[in-house]
């Protein structure tokens, strides 16, 4: 990856925490569970994130316990090392390098440690298994050197391989074979199921469980047949049983500890609990929500923990019941809306659950609610078209939502939904529901960014049409609320419009149909120009913001185009396979998300500027068609100059196999290391009276020599004293500590008003506080509007010492003189490209006044000497 | 071989009688099938499981058990009666009242010295085995309840006795009851349904399973009374048990028309503790599962549903072999059907009654049943259509059919008194004579004239004791006779000079149908393990390559027995046979397929392209169009009768199963 000296990639929440079966600790307090490049540590009863554990550099691949020491987790990561840490304390105690990509990670009963990762065969990469001694050493780092393999080939799936009965023998399964080997004896038994038929080709083996006590193997199938293995030291004379139940594959299969039943759970989102002996009897725990991945058993069999594909974790009590529920961002098959940010709660809205939209606090990490869109059954079940919420919008200050649910069945059905935020319940109600909006599937939806009362929604169809709907105040003689109807209904030759974008005050509405855009007024409805720039249809529309609002934004399939609104013409264009164009709502840039041919360039830039502020290759693999600009709490200072366009607002993007990922800035990472050294506050002390007395008011002082020495109040505490008083009185005397421990502290407790003078100050600061930010919010609320002047003056305070204007485009015309910033550049063609053409644009300007139609020719021209052409350009800016 | 025009017949609505017991004699390695019409089947498992001999039922006669003691074969019914059978001429050979009430079931012990049965009125008897006949020895301590199973020790010392919700275990010498086991009732609302203990295995180690109405198997130590462990395998009853002879395998049938099979393992590996743990479920019945037997390297069941299921354990067996392939045994392995070659009539047998069908009309014109208790054994028709004579264990009886435009009106012909009953029956290609096969494998020939038989003489073969005829033929000139008996042996008579001619070489296996050439005057034999051998005295040579070459290994794979042999009148060089999924004609004139080669059939052989086909091309032609047949006929004006009973028409005449498999349950 091309990097920036400060913007990394990450994953930054959002990250996959069911990619690996949790762990769940000893005493069942904690569950301890992958997500991306980090681990979490949940608390099993409270369902809060305890730990964030940092430190490796690419996706954790497995987590065990520590054999030898239960308060310790081992997890590595396909960046070659294992991780040994206190997940109390979330300290890192030891890296053991292996430098090789590890797939997943096992320890058997007797505590050997085991590992697979590639293995190097006849010219193939295959997996292996590996056996690994972890040197015993203090050091921060140490080097492991020398592995045995046990396997040759064995599947990366950690469900694939099992340990059984006190480590004597490990059971692997892939595809239609399951391998035992013994380790003592070193003996190897294979076990394969038919390959021909209709039958064979569904009952692959899927997982493994070995029983804790018995000689019995459990195995789960692609048919949902589970098979009890037994007798598998004998070559010809093994048996299995078979139990069914499940209708599809058995995705998870294990044994309580005691080894007294069986759990299983698929696609069913069922979890099936079968006796162990008396496999025709088994319970049922229905309605987990989504297909069950993986399930764990805590070592004391009370918790079970089960994860699902819907990246939820579930901790069940008692076999019955359902005590805790870890929900992530939920990674669909696909998603189909754009992502969008609620302006309210800041909440990343995307597709969730099928038929469900999901407000995901990216900031907290954490699922904020679901909202049924759709508001049917879902019935799990392939070949079942079902409805699914294929767009959505929300309008600029978060009171209205629109939605667009579709089904594809023989004909295809549609329904557009339009939900108004209610503030009583702080949800979002349906408000009305138009049923067959469009002929066609809906292409897109958008709201005006108006700030008055009356929105309006427009509703691009394939059917040819777009329509504006609007809000009608009903009679008041009805009781009947407000309610959306059709405005307006436009069309363009009978052409299909592909794309719709509202300019940033709401006063144009641009439709794209096939290489046409046409740009409407959405006060009256005429249509006030078009523009085009064939070949190609548009695929994205977009108009720049704030200073750059006079420019609108046009991607086809090979061309990016930039057109003046002013002059309507063309001010550049450049050949760019643009996915995705987004427009910051906080500043001018707007980003372009490129497609390559399999990987996704990145640039950002304004409008009116020529030369990109930020470009990065390969940023990855697959093409990025939705990505978001989330508007940051508070503006980041700081950063270098071109990261300087994620000051306002943080860039989220999907990676086509739903990944989120995001840009982090340098002092980002710094304030977040910073973060994660400071020591947590530890909630797993031993509750005793003792501590209930000392600890919390050590604590509390602790805190408040905190605020007093950094003096940065963050919130005023009230004065202790009197409670700590009244606690030390009203304990009973026979289980206080002796007076004399107690004297010094209580004496200290009486000592609190020599901070008095600053503790009156820091509440009015509060308030101040709290009033910025309400006004920024509003500001935030009010749609934007485009403030050129205010904008230009804003930069040119941060860029030092005020420059009169004519100083300022000088230095500017300087700085494009530099070409520096090209040899960076000059492996990419593309860019090369657009820098060429944008400086070509003002002379061709120049040429034809009026080139909408036949603007094509300069463009094709073949490139010219970097070097003559800016010669020109130089003249045209410095007159 | 060109085309045929084919009568395809669907009307003979043959139903196959649920199976009610098995006996399994390891040492002859003959399977005893009874069946609820009574009828007795004995299979010999040494020999590709082909049906050797069947021993016709009789009205009122139900075979509730089944038991080998020796070489004898023992049944016992809800008549009370305890039937011995008399193997060698396919009939009952003497009876005994228990004087019980009905009698459930019936047990030899190991040594083949004492039965034991188990009457309705809750005694347990004990009769001794003497030369021809038993005696009735002593009674047990009489039960409150029915005694529904027995089980013997292997040591012969103690019987094991299941009874509604109890089982006992009597010590045979003293004749008192040891232990008494009380079976649990099942839960919920048949609580008050008292448990019917419908098999009980007694193994070595003084361990007793047993298998009740409440869907249990359970595993019970005799010594203590106690119970060991319990296994619910159904919702509904376990009908049956079989226990392999090492005992470390047991089959469970249950009424849901599965099988499940216990194992005695151990749960660790390299401990020896040991204990039955449930392991594989073989489904191939729809219906309840009554009987059971657990060979040693297969598991054979048999039901309500009437299919005989045999389901080799594949670590048993070597894969691939003959003996690994599952078999389904549904029809007899004998013809119900004759053809009236130049009329184009049919003849249908049933147990009770025989049906004679015209080829073009849609109803039956003429249904004939049967007089007295006893059930047909065998019946034909002449080749003229102009006689038609069936046989029972009691009588023989010959009718001359005189065709009117629609309907056909039967004359009873008297038949000499020398023929009280029959095994087989035989008319010559003229019509002129009916063969009859009696006691030891002789042959009694009558001439047929208008209106009466006359009995002309006795064949007998050379050798002296022999067993019953089950294959008889004739030659179209009315030369020679041959008949085949289940010692395999083939003997062939001269007609015309009426003396025995001689005896084709024996062969390990039992020609399971049989034909002589038209003009060649050559024997064809097909064995019931797919082999042939041609015969004039000596081979031919053509049957010597045959030998020499061996058969396809595809072929030998086959499942089911040829039924049936028969001659193209066109091409005596074509031999037409069929077996219950396919017919195949030979083309002598052609090669041989070659070992390596595939065995296409007609529609795979079509399918290829032209260079393939010839290459591929061998003398059996196979044609699998037809399946589940029970006849292929050649009629004189060159069409094809093909006679089939779909499988289907008899499932859905079975009554409905307790219960049907339903998905994910």
């Amino acid at each position: 990856m091309v990097a920036h000296a400060d913007t990394r990639v990450v994953h930054r929440g959002g990250s996959k925490i069911n990619f690996r079966a949790p762990v769940i600790t000893q005493d069942s307090r904690f569950l301890i569970c992958v997500s991306g490049e980090c681990i979490k540590v949940f608390s099993t009863s409270t369902e809060e994130c305890i730990h964030h554990l940092q430190g490796h550099k690419e996706l954790v691949t497995g987590l065990v316990l520590n054999p030898s020491n239960h308060l310790q987790v081992f997890s590595c990561s396909e960046d070659g090392t294992i991780r040994l840490w206190d997940f109390t304390d979330g300290i890192l105690i030891r890296t053991y390098n292996v430098r090789r990509r590890i797939l997943s990670m096992h320890v058997s009963a007797k505590g050997d440690v085991f590992l697979v990762m590639p293995v190097k065969r006849n010219k193939k990469e295959k997996f292996g298994l590996v056996s690994l001694n972890l040197p015993p050493s203090v050091e921060q780092h140490v080097m492991v050197k020398g592995h045995t393999i046990v396997f040759q080939s064995v599947s990366t799936d950690p469900k694939c391989i099992a340990f059984g009965q006190g480590g004597e023998y490990v059971a692997s399964v892939k595809d239609n074979v399951l391998h035992v080997y013994f380790l003592n004896k070193k003996t190897f038994y294979r076990f394969a199921l038919g390959t021909s038929g209709e039958m064979a080709a569904r009952n692959a083996f899927t997982c493994v469980a070995c029983h804790p006590k018995d000689d019995c193997i459990a195995t789960g199938h692609g048919d949902g047949k589970i098979r009890l293995w037994r007798n598998f030291n004998q070559e010809k004379e093994y048996t299995f049983s078979t139990v069914h139940w499940h209708h599809s594959g058995v995705n998870a299969l294990c044994f309580t500890p005691e080894g007294t039943n069986l759990l299983s759970g698929g696609l069913e989102s069922v979890l099936v609990q079968w006796r162990y002996g008396q496999e025709g009897q088994k319970d049922f725990l229905p309605r987990l929500g989504s297909s069950i991945k993986e399930i764990v058993v805590s070592p004391d069999g009370s918790l079970f923990c089960t994860s699902h594909t819907d990246n939820k974790i579930t901790v069940i009590k008692n076999c019955t019941k359902v005590s805790a529920v870890i929900q992530g961002l939920v990674h669909g098959d696909g998603v189909k809306t754009a992502l969008m940010v609620d302006p309210r709660t800041k909440a990343l809205v995307l597709n969730g659950k099928p038929g469900h939209l999901q407000f995901y606090s990216l900031q907290r990490d954490q699922q904020l609610y679901n909202l049924d869109i759709v508001q049917q059954e879902y019935i799990n079940q392939s070949n079942l078209d079902q409805f699914e919420v294929v767009k959505a919008a929300l309008d600029s200050r978060g009171s209205w939502l629109a939605t667009v649910e579709q089904r594809s069945a023989k004909e295809v059905e549609i329904s557009l939904k339009l939900w108004a935020f209610d503030e009583h319940t702080q949800s979002f109600v349906l408000n009305t529901t138009i049923s067959a909006p469009h002929d066609g599937p809906i292409s897109e939806i958008c709201f005006s960014p108006s700030s008055q009362n009356s929105t309006t929604l427009v509703s691009v169809s394939l059917d040819g049409h777009f329509k504006a709907w609007q809000l009608t105040q009903p009679d008041p003689s009805d009781d009947e609320e407000a309610s959306w109807s059709c405005d307006f209904v436009g069309d363009y030759h009978s052409l299909e419009p592909k794309c719709c974008c509202f300019s940033a005050d709401g006063s144009l509405l641009a439709v794209s149909f096939k290489e046409v855009v046409t740009v409407w007024s959405p006060a009256s409805w005429d249509l006030l120009t078009t523009l085009s720039q064939p070949p190609g249809a548009i695929q994205d529309l977009c108009f720049g913001r704030l200073s750059c609002s006079k420019y609108l934004l046009g991607a086809t399939d090979k061309n990016l185009c930039c057109w003046n609104l002013l002059t309507c013409s063309l001010e550049w264009s450049t050949a760019l396979d643009v996915s995705l164009l987004l427009a910051d709502p906080l500043s001018e840039n707007v980003a372009a998300f490129c497609g390559a041919e399999k990987t996704t360039d990145l640039f950002v830039f304004r409008p009116s500027e020529p030369r990109p502020h930020f470009s990065q290759q390969a940023l990855c693999t697959g093409r990025v068609t939705r990505a978001v600009f989330a508007p940051r709490d508070e503006p980041l200072d700081g950063c270098e100059e071109s990261s300087q366009w994620l000051n306002r607002s943080q860039l989220y993007f999907l990676t086509h196999n739903m990944e989120l990922l995001t840009f982090l800035t340098k002092p980002e990472e710094e304030r977040l290391m910073a973060l994660s050294k400071q020591p947590t506050i530890d909630d797993s002390v031993a509750m005793t009276p003792f501590y209930l007395l000392l600890g919390k008011h050590r604590k509390r002082q602790e805190e408040e020599r905190d605020i007093l020495s950094s003096q940065s109040g963050v919130r005023n505490l009230l004065p202790q004293g009197s409670v700590a008083i009244k606690e030390l009185l009203h304990t009973p005397s026979h289980v206080l500590p002796s007076t004399s421990i107690l004297c010094s502290m209580f004496v200290s407790s009486l000592l609190v008003s020599v901070s008095d003078s600053r503790d009156e100050e820091q509440p009015t600061e509060v308030e101040m506080e709290s009033e910025k930010e309400e006004e920024d919010s509003e500001e935030e609320g009010a749609s934007v509007p485009p403030r050129p002047e205010h904008e230009s003056s804003d930069t040119g305070a941060k860029l030092g010492p005020v420059l009169t204007k004519a100083e300022h485009r000088e230095l500017r015309g300087v700085k494009k003189l530099d070409y520096s910033w090209i040899r960076g550049l000059v492996t990419s063609n593309p860019v090369v490209n657009t820098t060429k053409q944008m400086v070509k644009t003002p002379k061709q300007r120049v040429k034809t006044p009026k080139p909408m139609a036949k603007t094509p020719k300069p463009m094709v021209k073949t490139p010219k000497p970097m070097v003559k052409t800016t010669k020109p350009m130089v003249e045209t800016t410095n007159p | 071989m060109g085309e045929f025009k084919v009568h395809r017949v669907r009307f003979f609505d043959y139903m196959p009688s649920a199976i009610s017991a098995m006996a399994f004699n390891v040492h002859t390695e003959r399977l005893a099938v009874a069946r609820a019409d009574g009828t007795v089947e004995i299979y010999n498992f040494a020999d590709n499981c082909f049906q050797e001999k069947v021993i016709p039922g009789k009205d009122g006669r139900t075979v509730e058990a089944l038991c080998w003691a020796g070489q004898r074969l023992f049944s016992t019914g809800l008549n009370g009666e305890i039937v011995e059978y008399d193997l060698e001429n396919l009939r009952s050979k003497y009876t005994v009242e228990a004087y019980g009430g009905p009698v459930w079931t019936i047990s030899s012990n190991s040594q083949g010295t004492q039965l034991a049965v188990g009457c309705e009125d809750g005694t347990v008897k004990i009769f001794e085995l003497v030369e021809d006949s038993i005696q009735f020895q002593s009674n047990f301590d009489r039960l409150k309840s029915r005694v529904l199973s027995l089980s013997w020790h292997p040591s012969g010392t103690q019987i094991a006795a299941g009874t509604m919700d109890m089982i006992r275990v009597f010590n045979v010498t003293t004749g008192h009851a040891t232990q008494r086991m009380m079976v649990d009732r099942a839960a919920g609302a048949n609580k008050k349904k008292e448990v019917a203990v419908w098999s009980v295995v007694f193994l070595s180690d003084n361990t007793v399973i047993s298998g009740d109405s409440a869907g249990k198997v359970q595993v019970w130590d005799s010594q203590m009374g106690t119970l060991i462990r319990t296994h619910l395998v159904t919702k509904w009853d376990v009908m049956a048990l079989a226990v392999s002879r090492d005992e470390s395998s047991l089959l469970a049938g249950t009424s849901e028309g599965s099988v499940v099979q216990f194992q005695f393992i151990s749960a660790r590996l390299d401990q020896p503790d040991k204990e039955w743990q449930r392991t594989r479920t073989l489904r191939s019945h729809s219906h309840d599962v009554r009987a059971l037997v657990h060979t040693d390297t297969a598991a054979v069941s048999g039901g309500n549903d009437a299919h005989l299921v045999v389901r080799p354990f594949m670590e048993k067996v070597v894969k691939g072999s003959k003996e690994s392939a599952p078999c389904k045994i549904t029809f007899p392995h004998r013809s119900l059907v004759s053809c009236g070659k130049k009329a184009g009539i049919l003849l249908f047998q049933f147990p009770e009654r025989l049906e004679v069908w015209r080829l073009g009309e849609t109803h039956c014109v003429y249904a004939c049943s049967l007089q007295g208790d006893d059930h047909i054994c065998c019946s034909t028709l002449s080749p003229c259509g102009g006689w038609l004579a069936y046989a029972s264990a009691s009588s023989v009886r010959l009718f001359q059919l005189q065709y009117d435009n629609d309907s056909i009106a039967l004359t009873k012909v008297k038949l000499p008194k020398v023929l009280r009953w029959a095994n087989q029956l035989c008319f010559s290609a003229d019509s002129s004579r009916l063969f009859a096969s009696f006691s030891q494998s002789s042959v009694l020939v009558f001439a047929l004239s208008k209106s009466e038989a006359k009995y002309v003489h006795t064949l007998k073969p050379k050798s002296g004791e022999t067993t019953a005829v089950h294959l008889m033929s004739t030659s179209d000139d009315g030369q020679w006779l041959a008949t085949a008996n289940s010692d395999c042996e083939v003997h062939v008579y001269n007609l015309k000079k009426l003396k025995y001619h001689c005896t084709v070489p024996v062969y390990g296996s039992c020609p399971s149908a049989m034909a002589i050439h038209p003009t060649g005057s050559n024997v064809v034999m097909v064995h019931a393990d797919q082999k042939y051998s041609l015969e004039q005295k000596e081979y031919t040579e053509w049957s010597r390559s045959l030998a020499k070459k061996g058969l396809h290994g595809s072929w030998l794979n086959r499942v089911a027995p040829v039924t049936h042999v028969s001659f193209s009148a066109s091409n005596p060089d074509y031999i037409i046979l069929h077996d219950m999924n396919m017919f195949c004609i030979i083309d002598k004139s052609l090669p041989l397929p070659e070992k390596d080669s595939d065995l296409c059939n007609q529609n795979q052989l079509r399918s290829m392209n032209e260079a393939a086909r010839v290459k591929d091309s061998h003398a059996f032609k196979i044609c699998e169009m037809f399946k589940n047949l029970l006849c292929v006929g050649l009629m004189e004006d060159h069409s094809l009768v093909v006679v089939e009973r779909p499988l289907l028409d008899i499932a859905t005449r079975l009554p409905a199963p307790v219960r049907q498999k339903k998905f994910a349950t």
